[in-house]
């Protein structure tokens, strides 16, 4: 299958090892990417807290130029940007009026025929050439998928899985040959809109959310979103109690999970990059434990 | 009647009105039953809750939600649209009030958060994307926060994970002219 | 040459507020025909009538016209005005421009012009209206009850108690419905069972009353007075007139780990069963999908087990028997199929517009249980013996959480409307619970409580005074397991803070539904429903138990939730309609009904296949030596309902309706043109 890639402003910074673990399992999947040229940032919370107009139109242009290079579907596997860009294409199409000042203001072709899709319901829709593929180098994993608030809502907009109930990540990580626990927190939003300017606030979201994966006897959590990663990673050590100790719980991206499986070796995927020891998961994968683990946060 | 104002389209007075011209979303629905402060991840932190905001809404007191940074707080997870019974998504009409709020009065979001979101924008007007390192540095120098995180710098450098040349849009331009775009609009409207 | 006269009525304000009603009057005299034309304040009135009467006699009108409300109102008020006054009843017709006009429209000068418009229409209709006389149909005093609730067991009860006959059908192997399952019932906390077993009893043993359990309707033909009604006796696999009830093949069974429908699940019953030890008629019935041997013969193996049929000393199962059709014919139906409850699960049935509830796990929480499985477990004949146990381990739960409006109330979930006896049996588990549960926790999440009913805020205050149950007002937003207990993600809106409790079990009181399959038999009735299938009363305030179909009533939660009560009392008006229906020697009914013109009809018959009703039947026309010279369509005054359908259709225009033919219609449209 060949999609328009949306990368996203964080594949090209905080979550590095996000963009370079797509790319990496991409193409034994058979996915081809072709990155929407001079594509723009979507705007995140902050268009959305400030403007809808520009909530909207930021997301619009990229959805424009995709279209103009010939695409139907369009692949951005920042949660974040996926809300907003599929949230952008939900609400052009249901508004008309809205419609016609969007379109103005590109001032350029538009019929808003893109289709947006996240990683998750791409890779859940590969899970049998997954399977197929799989070394089996992740049997017993236990893995904690963890949805986060802007994959799965608002329902109108998402609509690729249950909104109360999605079990795609789940899949992804049994197609894997790893084992998702059953826990609570997986729809909970982690705060990480927060992440820079209120600090305990995302402290207190992120721990209640280590904390039930923990007790579910997850060896790791699986993410598909930047702004839950770099939350749950960079400021998991902020968000353990005093005296606490407990392992670090490893964050991956669900991408990562796959190419493990794979047998891709963990640098290619950029698990050296985490501020979490990866090693619970990597020992277990084909390759060497070879992430270093300066802990920082 | 002004020019603008007829039988159909009367020009929206109150706040409930001006929420369901922008939204669409008619806040009478909301029947008060808490489902939305239940679910919501921030309502242990804030005074105003999701509930409180739809009251609000009703009774017409955009002071009540203007003197207090509850509304800010809201990090638009949306479990409480998905959970409304009524479908009044109070996501979305918080989104709104944010919006006619700040048009009153520019200054009425919290410091920290306006500043991260005025960074933040101002990465995209500047470069079309976000310069992540811009954006902290933007958002240090607004919010007064100059040495927090600092000790996180060389860990997120040493993995990668920083660059200091912002990416950019080749046509950052076009980028411009929708940030101007909007704005006419939002005077206009 | 016609006279005709014309009253305009102000409706009080209702009309005179908008449009000019002497302006219309005195425009409508200018009219060639019209002999006599006022207004006055309330036509309808005794002095309007008057007014009417007096004018037809001094000046001899030919037709009246009575610009006022619409005919649904005061038509047959003005027609049998103009009929004591010596006018055949069909020449007077009303103008509509009270809802047609001054309701809709605020311009004073143009809703005037509209009301003369419409008001010269209809004087044009009237000039070439035609008298017509009633219909007279016989009726059949013998009405069908479908449903053997405790709605349909008291219609059966009163109309057979009136002296007509009754043929009550009910679909499950027993009468009883779900009063037969509750425990006690609000506000007074007497027995259910208790009283309502005797009414099973009198049904079965009711000269009058014919009752076919573990039967459908399976097709209704006719009309009012006049209904031939298909049955389906299901095949029971026992002889009815061989079983003497003694229970010996149930207790032979040996497959006993069947979930009983009657317990909602939480007891078991084998695959041949009485569903319950009081069940009318006392007769078992084989479940054909569990029953060892017929699944075995299903498979073409051999008969696999004979249990039941060695213990049966009178020879009475009967594994050969197959589904049997009976007709009747009934003058009066009478439907009370009752409700089933919404359940919160992921799959709603094929229904699109529903939704369960993913936040509440979609049922596959352990102890989270419905309404009427607490009742199971409240009673006395419950699975439980009356002790309310957790399914999941038997253990005592010390907190209960009750939540009201689950499905009801929740247009996001599709149902919109309030299913009115939640508030009420909330309060009542509450305080059974706290009866039997000393210094158990009952807590109950609200939105409102709706106490409406005698002594009904009463016993909700009692439940919250006197019996110490805890009502927090709020929806719940989220429940899940964590080990042994069920977290309750609340928030209490008049306290301003979060709630959760952890609750042993949790009882949801789930919307009211109308039975599953009652689209179809609405539709085999001809009567509507609303989108939810609650079947449609004609009108919502005077005609409550009346469906659009003449001689079809409705009675109980098959119409919109309903108490017991409001059941009874909707049965016994039914009752009282039927019977007023069966103290008529012959029917009568207004003549507006199509006629075929036998002469040109081709017989094409287009029109039987458009009629909604199957009032069109074929007659041959024969000639002196009684030869058939060919066959046209006839239409079935008892049946036909005045549609026009048939008319629009006919390709030779041989059909045409009584009071509206296609020269009246023209001449109005030419009226208004002109």
């Amino acid at each position: 299958m060949k999609v328009a890639y949306f990368p996203g402003c964080s594949m090209h910074g905080t979550s590095r090892e996000y963009g370079e673990s797509l790319h990496a399992v991409a193409e034994p999947l058979g996915v081809e990417l072709d990155e929407v040229r001079d594509w723009n940032c979507c705007g995140a919370s902050s268009a959305h807290a400030s403007s809808r107009m520009l909530a909207v139109a930021l997301p619009a242009r990229s959805l424009a130029l995709a279209e103009a290079q010939g695409h139907e579907q369009l692949l951005a596997p920042c949660a974040a940007c996926y809300n907003r860009l599929a949230g952008a294409r939900h609400e052009i199409a249901e508004d008309a009026e809205l419609a016609g000042h969007v379109k103005r203001i590109l001032a350029r072709p538009f019929e808003n025929r893109v289709a947006v899709l996240n990683a998750v319901e791409v890779l859940r829709d590969l899970g049998e050439t997954i399977k197929a593929k799989a070394t089996s180098p992740l049997k017993g994993l236990k893995v904690a998928c963890y949805y986060g608030c802007l994959l799965v809502r608002p329902a109108a907009v998402t609509r690729f899985d249950d909104p109360e109930d999605p079990s795609s990540m789940e899949a992804v990580v049994k197609a894997c040959g790893a084992e998702p626990v059953a826990w609570r927190m997986r729809l909970e939003c982690c705060g990480g809109g927060f992440s820079l300017s209120r600090k305990p606030s995302v402290v207190r979201l992120g721990r209640a959310i280590l904390e039930d994966a923990r007790k579910a006897g997850a060896d790791a959590i699986a993410v598909a979103c930047p702004m839950c990663h770099s939350n749950l990673d960079f400021r998991q050590k902020a968000m353990a109690r005093d005296g606490e100790d407990k392992p670090p719980m490893p964050i991956v991206f669900i991408t990562q999970v796959v190419g493990l499986a794979l047998g891709i070796a963990p640098e290619k995927l950029g698990m050296q990059r985490h501020f979490v020891s990866t090693k619970r998961v990597t020992s277990r994968g084909n390759g060497e434990a070879t992430a270093p683990a300066a802990e920082v946060g | 009647m002004s020019a603008h104002e007829d039988a159909h389209h009367p020009v929206p007075r109150t706040l409930a009105d001006k929420v369901r011209a922008a939204t669409g979303l008619n806040p009478a629905r909301c029947y008060q039953c808490g489902k939305c402060s239940a679910g919501c991840p921030m309502a242990a932190e804030t005074t105003l809750r999701p509930h409180d905001v739809m009251r609000l809404v009703n009774q017409d007191r955009p002071d009540r939600l203007m003197d207090d940074e509850s509304i800010w707080l809201c990090l638009g997870c949306e479990t409480c649209a998905a959970r409304c019974p009524n479908e009044c998504e109070p996501a979305r009409v918080t989104d709104a009030v944010r919006e006619i709020v700040a048009a009153a009065r520019p200054d009425a979001a919290p410091r920290a958060i306006r500043a991260f979101h005025a960074a933040f924008l101002d990465q995209i007007r500047k470069h079309g994307r976000l310069g992540e390192m811009g954006l902290i540095m933007g958002y240090k120098l607004r919010s007064g926060h100059l040495f927090a995180d600092a000790a996180a710098a060389p860990g997120m450098m040493s993995r990668g994970k920083l660059a200091f040349v912002a990416d950019k849009v080749e046509d950052v331009e076009d980028v411009r002219r929708i940030f101007a775009g909007c704005a006419a609009h939002g005077e206009e409207g | 040459m016609a006279r005709i006269g014309v009253f305009v009525c102000h409706c009080g304000e209702n009309i005179g507020r908008t449009v000019d009603c002497h302006a219309v009057a005195e425009a409508l005299g200018q009219v060639p025909g019209v002999a006599h034309a006022v207004d006055y304040k309330y036509m309808c009135s005794d002095p309007g009538q008057q007014l009417i009467k007096a004018a037809i006699a001094e000046k001899q009108l030919t037709g009246v016209v009575v610009a006022a409300c619409s005919p649904h109102m005061h038509e047959k008020t003005f027609r049998r005005a103009a009929s004591s006054a010596g006018l055949n009843p069909f020449t007077c017709e009303m103008a509509n421009v009270r809802e047609h006009c001054s309701w809709i429209h605020e311009d004073r000068a143009s809703a005037t012009a509209k009301a003369i418009d419409l008001s010269r229409m209809m004087v044009e209709k009237v000039k070439r209206n035609v008298p017509l006389s009633t219909i007279r149909i016989p009726v059949t005093r013998r009405a069908l009850v479908i449903g053997g609730g405790i709605a349909g067991i008291q219609a059966a009860l009163d109309i057979a108690d009136g002296g007509a006959e009754v043929v009550l059908v009910e679909k499950a192997p027993s009468i009883g419905g779900h009063m037969s399952q509750l425990s006690e019932t609000f506000p007074t906390l007497d027995c259910s069972q208790c009283i309502l077993t005797p009414r099973m009893v009198e049904v079965y043993q009711h000269p009058r009353i014919r009752l076919m359990s573990w039967s459908e309707v399976e097709s209704v033909e006719g009309y009012i007075g006049n209904f031939k009604v298909t049955i389906r006796k299901k095949a029971r696999g026992v002889d009815e007139d061989k079983c003497n009830g003694c229970g010996a093949c149930t207790r032979a069974c040996p497959n006993k780990r069947i979930p009983s429908e009657f317990d909602c699940g939480l007891g078991k019953r084998p695959a041949i069963y009485v569903p319950f030890p009081q069940a009318v008629p006392n007769l078992p019935v084989v479940d054909r999908a569990r029953c060892t041997l017929l699944i075995a013969r299903s498979k073409g193996k051999k008969d696999a087990c004979m249990k039941c049929v060695e213990a049966c000393q009178r020879g009475a199962i009967d594994f050969e028997q197959k589904d049997r059709f009976v007709t009747e014919e009934v003058g009066a139906i009478v439907v009370a199929t009752g409700y089933q409850l919404y359940e919160i699960g992921r799959d709603q049935g094929g229904r699109k517009d529903l939704h369960g509830y993913g936040e509440y796990g979609y049922g596959t929480i352990p102890d989270v249980i419905d309404g009427m499985q607490f009742e199971r477990l409240a009673s006395a004949s419950g699975p439980t013996a009356g002790r309310i146990l957790r399914p999941s381990d038997g253990r005592e739960p010390r907190t209960i959480v009750f939540l009201q409006c689950v499905g009801s109330r929740d247009p996001a979930k599709g149902i919109e409307y309030c299913s009115k006896i939640c508030c009420m049996y909330v309060a009542k588990h509450a305080m059974l619970y706290r009866h039997k549960e000393n210094g158990g926790r009952a807590v109950v999440f609200y939105m409102d409580i709706r106490a409406a009913g005698k002594g009904y805020d009463e016993f909700t205050r009692r439940a919250i005074e006197e019996e110490g149950a805890e009502y927090v007002r709020g929806r719940v937003s989220r429940m899940y397991r964590d080990g042994d207990v069920i977290k309750v993600v609340g928030f209490d809106t008049l306290g301003g803070e979060p709630f959760g409790v952890d609750a042993d079990m949790v009882v949801l009181a789930t919307a009211m539904r109308p039975q599953p399959g009652i689209e179809s038999l609405a539709q085999k009735l001809s009567v509507s429903y609303d989108r939810h299938g609650f079947i449609n009363e004609a009108h919502p305030k005077l005609r409550p138990v009346e469906t659009n179909t003449a001689g079809v009533f409705v009675a109980g939660a098959c119409q919109a939730p309903r108490d017991i009560p409001d059941s009874v009392s909707m049965a016994s008006a039914t009752a009282s309609k039927v019977l007023g229906l069966f103290s008529n020697e012959m029917l009568e009914r207004e003549p507006t009904v199509a006629r075929v013109d036998a002469a040109i009809c081709a017989g094409c018959f287009h029109c039987e296949r458009v009629c909604p009703y199957g009032a069109v039947t074929h007659m041959e026309v024969k000639d002196r030596q009684g030869n058939v010279l060919k066959v046209v369509a006839d239409v079935n005054p008892g049946v036909c309902q005045g549609c026009g359908t048939c008319v629009a259709t006919c390709p030779s225009k041989s059909v045409e309706l009584q009071g509206f033919t296609d020269e009246q219609v023209w001449a109005q449209i030419q009226a208004f043109l002109g």
